[in-house]
């Protein structure tokens, strides 16, 4: 993927310009697709990694202290700093970048559904041992369903972090939107470009979390109708 | 030479790397003077703004809308965007950046903190007398304390960790070691790229101990049991990046 210039605003530099966005629409659209291929990959691995995690947490209270406590460390690294620790072993390229993002995703999530499992109510959980459910069906038909919201919060807001967070993969040469803005910025600043991928970036997570919110909508239909 | 950490420590232990003239130190300096400016900077915008929104209780709307856009924004979209403005090339558009950033968690908890004062107290507090400015000056603002301080833990631990991205702006800062490292081969600057990683994560790390610390003593003791419950809950309002 190269992201050179084909045109450049002159006289003037404007802020926004459909001329360059027609211009170099291959190129927007290659970043675009990257970039949101980065952030739905990131998300879903961190998902994947991150409930398991909770449910632990949740399950063996003794786990919930270093579990918590190891994610929290981690977010408090910048994230430049992550991808100087990992860039010389893992290289320059996606994985780097996946590697990055996926852990601070890992955080959101872990906090947020440990918190939601936590606030399954004791008398909910004592009714579902008395009706004789074990360890996995009390997780899996009661105390999950009634988490699903904070788990549904946290990957929301796992992912508009992650969508902001994927630009700063540029430092290791794939940072999808963050290309563009990047590239802008040393090509004389030329305004159209960096805006452009920066009104992307924003319109990505608004649309992921739009369709999250819908998601969640869709999976917890007992909370529609309810007073707020 | 392979491996990386090792140079990482070699490039570490060159005093020259320290004292020269963009060295460790200077880069040290640069990062704590603007990441300090921004802080400040937010304080003075968002902890009037919330306090002012919690004590009226309107706006609970507007502190979730701010903090969920700031959260979209990526940083270095406002890095490179604001030296683009009236602010000029140098520190002062860094400095705004930061600033954007350390925003929504004092606002949100700067709001929170004065929502979440007994309502009783308050209307004691209306019964004696004291007119809206007295409450919230004597009896809001001093229960909400350790939700400020907490929102100034979280938003100057965020502001020292983004700082390192201004060095793609080249706005200095101990991101610029990382940067130059990146600059070098993979092969040959990989010692430097992880040794100021070690740098920025630990001078992060720094920052949040002391904080936290601070944020200890500067809590009344009776309100220190709660305090842990409601850091918990003001910080899942915010989850910055």
């Amino acid at each position: 993927m190269s992201f050179r210039l084909s045109y450049r605003a002159d006289p003037g530099n404007p802020w926004f310009s459909w001329q360059y966005v027609r211009d170099n629409s291959d190129t927007i659209v290659a970043a675009l697709r990257d970039h949101a291929s980065l952030t739905a990959r990131a998300v879903l691995i961190a998902a994947l990694v991150a409930l398991p995690l909770a449910v632990a947490a949740h399950w063996f209270r003794p786990l919930a202290g270093p579990i918590l406590a190891f994610t929290g460390v981690l977010y408090t690294i910048p994230s430049l700093a992550l991808f100087a620790f990992l860039a010389p072993y893992l290289g320059i390229g996606a994985v780097t970048v996946l590697s990055v993002v996926v852990l601070y995703a890992l955080l959101v999530i872990v906090r947020n559904a440990v918190a939601g499992l936590s606030q399954v109510p004791p008398e909910v959980r004592e009714a579902a041992e008395g009706m004789g459910y074990g360890r996995w069906g009390r997780l899996l038909r009661i105390e999950l369903p009634l988490a699903l919201p904070g788990i549904l919060t946290g990957l929301r807001l796992a992912t508009v972090s992650t969508v902001a967070l994927v630009t700063v993969g540029v430092v290791v040469g794939r940072g999808g939107l963050g290309q563009l803005i990047f590239a802008g910025f040393q090509n004389n600043f030329y305004k159209a470009e960096i805006m452009t991928g920066t009104l992307l970036c924003v319109l990505l997570a608004l649309v992921l979390d739009l369709i999250l919110a819908g998601l969640g909508r869709a999976v917890t239909p007992w909370l529609r109708g309810r007073a707020r | 030479m392979s491996n990386p950490v090792g140079q990482a420590v070699l490039w570490l232990n060159d005093p020259l790397n320290w004292t020269n003239p963009g060295g460790i130190l200077d880069r040290l300096g640069e990062h704590l003077g603007m990441s300090a400016a921004a802080v400040l900077l937010g304080c003075l915008v968002a902890w009037p703004v919330g306090l002012w929104l919690g004590h009226t209780g309107r706006g609970g709307g507007l502190v979730v809308l701010v903090s969920n856009v700031t959260l979209a924004i990526p940083t270095l979209a406002l890095l490179t965007i604001l030296p683009l403005t009236f602010l000029g090339f140098g520190r002062p558009a860094v400095v705004v950046a930061l600033a954007v950033f350390a925003v929504p968690p004092l606002l949100a908890n700067a709001y929170t903190g004065v929502r979440q004062t007994d309502p009783e107290a308050r209307d004691a507090a209306r019964g004696m007398g004291l007119s809206g400015g007295q409450v919230l000056r004597r009896v809001e603002l001093p229960l909400a304390v350790p939700y400020l301080a907490a929102g100034f833990r979280t938003a100057a631990v965020q502001v020292v960790a983004t700082a390192a991205l201004a060095s793609f702006v080249n706005g200095g800062g101990l991101g610029q070691i990382i940067r130059a490292g990146f600059g070098l081969d993979i092969a040959a600057g990989g010692g430097q790229i992880i040794a100021g990683g070690l740098l920025v994560a630990g001078l992060a790390m720094l920052v949040e101990l002391v904080l936290a610390l601070v944020e200890r003593l500067v809590t009344p003791r009776p309100l220190r049991p709660a305090r842990r419950r409601a850091n918990r809950r003001a910080a899942d309002a915010v989850a910055g990046s």
